[in-house]
């Protein structure tokens, strides 16, 4: 008997002393997307750690939810700040062309196709043309906010002057009273440069975290009082320092982390990559201007964009658009944080503008208009090359 | 990962080595009472002429956790301090009431406070705020009678015990030579529409009772029905059914008919027996049907469904220091929940939020009424939309004792 009781008690130390054997290992940093850049200071921390609250708070009717919207949270559109899942898909309708959206008065430019109990939710106008746009990552935003306008227009090529059929070009958008342009934008006509969303059509984070509120969780706020279900302006249902914080949070993630970047496979993906013209769009290298956040300063940072409008062809033309983008037009997204993309989409790839393409492979071969060329490279490639480049995608 | 689960199992499979090899009487997890009963079955301390029996339990424990290698420390908690007072007014008229203090005092609540009239043994009435007779966890959850630190979760988020509400029912037995018979039947105020809108971002009974008005008022209007059926046999065990149903949604006001009357029910299965004397086996299955609208987030599913087996063998028996009956026990819990059963009708694919854990379990009982207890929890967790699932690992150290 004795021998027994002590037999279970060395268990108990043995479980004891095995504690850290027991515990579940922590992913690789790189496996994961979200967590903060380096090189914040204590206070940059906690602003981020406050950010990372309002990312993750859960609206309800109590707290402003709707009465029609899309998702009750920004996490339930980017799951662990990655791409977003078919489910929470945003339907933008109501403008075909560059003179703006003709469907504003009718529920325009975003569709909430869902709604607390006892409301309609909005259903899409009769005739009103529209697209549907998945979810994208929020990892490494803030150096896209911080590459100067200077280097954008660096980068564009309307006119195709040196004829590789790449023609990049801006979308001047008008921004809104509450955004104020940076020290260094460049204006034209009195429209800005829009660089985030899918069309561009975004000026900045304050300007995309505003238009999610209201838009995606019917929350009004006090840059967008506006109420999406009576259109009326109602008293702000999140705070001013709210929106702050996870403004400086959407900046301060950290940028995706390449993973097996001295794989040779990768190695040989990347050359690839750069032989079929992938680069022309998806620049691997850019470089930050001045940042009042030290950490973003300067600093050069490899996302794979030009966040310049790019003719993607008539297979990815859904008859609509935003700002001066034509319909066809397409920002082109960011690569980085590619390989993860399935990690927050439900363990399966939901790529391209509306999540039609299911591989990376597919998501290359609806690239038509401008990419078109590249896409005809790819599909000479030996089956050999092109698993390369696709685990040099998944590496990003 | 693979290793942990092996050596995990190893260690489990060594403990219920040893166990087979001893012969000792059962555990105290199950009685042979039946879990309807358990409001009784506690220790009460009455003095001579007072009128009111009293007594209670604590339960604090110590845990360390880790999830996904985010190590959240080691913390000490005094989960429950709960009261229990109980009185026989006059023959054939009692009450008991019981107060639980939660997390300190977080949270306050009164679980029961009720007065029973009995008739005959087969008719009893109940009034007062009673626990819902749903589940066997419910009924029976003091935490002296439990091997784990945690209840089980599909007991308390599936069926969120405990639950109790103000209503009137009725409770009886009968006994047929190893048989006994018996059923409860109540209506009760119900619960309110945080179920489905609440920061949890799922369907939760949990959010739905904690509406401090229902002590005075039924959110739904209409009564809530709760009851069960069980039987035991003294010699096999006990097999329970309950079922509970109700509308959570206010769908009039001032007499204006401002919604549909939306229903929830709930189906439990519980069941718990005793194999040579020594090993306790006990479950419980619930299942929870929701009507929603079809326009509102499906991040709020319109099914839930869960789990939990627990099985504790005893392993020795005998006088430890002062203690005559001193019992060890080891022990292990597997237990499931799906808190959202469906698919997306986007892309036909499943909804995850599911939970899978396991606990192994030793424990120490100097006296039935006391028991100390050594757990580790590994928990699987996919989330919403089934992402790869976060894996959590905690250890905890905790007592709790009936006084």
């Amino acid at each position: 008997m004795k021998f027994k009781l002590i037999t279970i008690f060395i268990s108990v130390f043995v479980i004891f002393i095995s504690c850290d054997k027991l515990l579940p290992p922590a992913p690789e940093e790189s496996e994961i997307l979200d967590g903060p850049m380096e090189n914040l200071s204590y206070e940059q921390r906690l602003q981020f750690l406050r950010g990372d609250d309002a990312f993750n708070e859960v609206f309800t009717k109590e707290s402003g939810l709707g009465p029609i919207f899309v998702a009750n949270s920004c996490a339930s559109c980017h799951s662990g700040d990655g791409k977003g899942h078919p489910f929470t898909t945003l339907t933008r309708f109501g403008q075909d062309d560059t003179t703006g959206n003709k469907y504003l008065n009718q529920g325009g430019n975003q569709l909430q196709h869902r709604a607390l109990p006892g409301y309609k939710p909005e259903t899409l106008p009769e005739g009103a043309s529209h697209s549907d746009f998945i979810a994208p990552a929020v990892t490494g935003l803030g150096f896209l906010a911080y590459l100067t306008d200077e280097s954008i227009i660096e980068m564009s090529d309307p006119n195709d002057a040196n004829g590789d059929g790449i023609s990049g070009v801006v979308n001047w958008i008008e921004i809104p009273d509450y955004i104020n342009p940076s020290t260094s934008a460049i204006s034209q006509n009195g429209k800005y440069i829009g660089r985030f969303g899918k069309k561009a059509s975004a000026y900045n984070l304050l300007h995309q975290t505003v238009g999610a509120y209201n838009q995606d969780m019917g929350i009004a706020s006090f840059f967008n009082p506006i109420d999406v279900y009576s259109n009326l302006e109602i008293e702000p249902e999140v705070s001013n320092q709210t929106i702050y914080d996870l403004d400086f949070y959407l900046h301060t993630l950290k940028a995706p982390i390449q993973r097996n970047q001295n794989n040779p496979e990768v190695i040989k993906g990347k050359v690839i990559f750069g032989q079929i013209n992938c680069g022309s769009c998806h620049k691997e290298t850019l470089r930050t201007g001045y940042s009042p956040i030290e950490a973003l300063s300067n600093k050069e940072f490899h996302p794979y964009t030009d966040l310049l409008l790019h003719d993607m062809g008539s297979e990815l033309d859904d008859n609509y658009t935003e700002g001066s983008a034509l319909t066809s037009e397409w920002r082109t997204p960011a690569l980085w944080g590619l390989g993860l993309s399935a990690d927050s989409q439900g363990g399966q790839y939901y790529l391209m503008h509306d999540g039609r393409a299911r591989s990376i492979e597919e998501a290359i071969l609806f690239h038509g208009g401008e990419a078109e060329r590249s896409k005809n490279l790819y599909l000479e490639l030996n089956k050999e090359d092109k698993n390369s480049l696709i685990k040099f995608l998944k590496s990003l | 990962m693979k290793k942990t689960y092996i050596y995990t199992i190893k260690i489990i499979a060594l403990l219920l080595l040893i166990s087979i090899t001893e012969v000792i009487s059962q555990t105290d997890t199950v009685n042979q009472k039946l879990n309807m009963d358990a409001v009784y079955d506690r220790p009460f301390l009455k003095l001579d002429k007072l009128p009111l029996a009293i007594g209670g339990y604590l339960e604090a424990n110590s845990q360390f956790s880790q999830t996904d290698g985010v190590n959240e420390g080691i913390s000490f908690q005094a989960r429950r301090l709960t009261l229990f007072f109980s009185s026989t007014i006059a023959d054939r008229i009692k009450f008991l009431s019981e107060i639980e203090f939660e997390d300190g005092t977080k949270e306050i609540n009164i679980e029961f406070a009720a007065v029973d009239i009995e008739l005959f043994p087969l008719l009893n009435i109940r009034s007062g705020i009673v626990m819902n007779p749903i589940g066997a966890f419910n009924q029976n959850h003091d935490g002296p009678k439990w091997e784990f630190v945690d209840r089980p979760l599909s007991a308390t988020t599936i069926i969120p015990s405990t639950l109790s509400n103000v209503g009137v029912g009725l409770f009886g037995k009968y006994y047929l030579s190893n048989w006994i018979f018996a059923y409860e039947a109540y209506l009760t105020n119900g619960f309110d529409d945080k179920i489905i809108d609440n920061e949890e971002n799922r369907t939760s009974l949990v959010a739905g009772k904690k509406n401090i008005d229902k002590f005075d008022d039924n959110f739904g209007t209409l009564p809530t029905y709760s009851g069960k059926l069980a039987i035991r046999n003294r010699k096999i065990g006990e097999l329970g059914i309950s079922f509970l149903n109700g509308i959570y949604n206010k769908w009039q006001i001032d007499g204006v008919r401002v919604d549909n009357q939306r229903y929830l029910s709930i189906l439990a299965l519980d069941f718990n027996t005793t194999l040579y004397n020594r090993i306790d086996i006990i479950g419980e299955y619930s299942k929870l049907w929701i009507n929603i609208p079809e326009t509102y987030s499906k991040q709020y599913g319109n099914q839930q469904k869960g789990f939990y087996l627990d099985i504790i063998a005893n392993i020795y028996k005998d006088k430890v220091l002062s203690w005559d009956n001193a019992k060890l026990n080891i022990g292990v819990r597997v237990e499931y929940v799906d808190y959202n059963i469906g698919e997306f009708t986007e892309t036909n694919t499943e909804i995850g939020d599911e939970i899978w854990a396991i606990v192994p379990t030793i424990s120490f009982r100097p006296v039935s009424t006391t028991v100390v207890r050594f757990n580790y929890r590994y928990q699987s967790q996919v989330d919403f939309l089934y992402n790869p699932a976060s894996k959590s690992g905690v250890i905890q150290l905790g007592i709790s004792s009936y006084f």
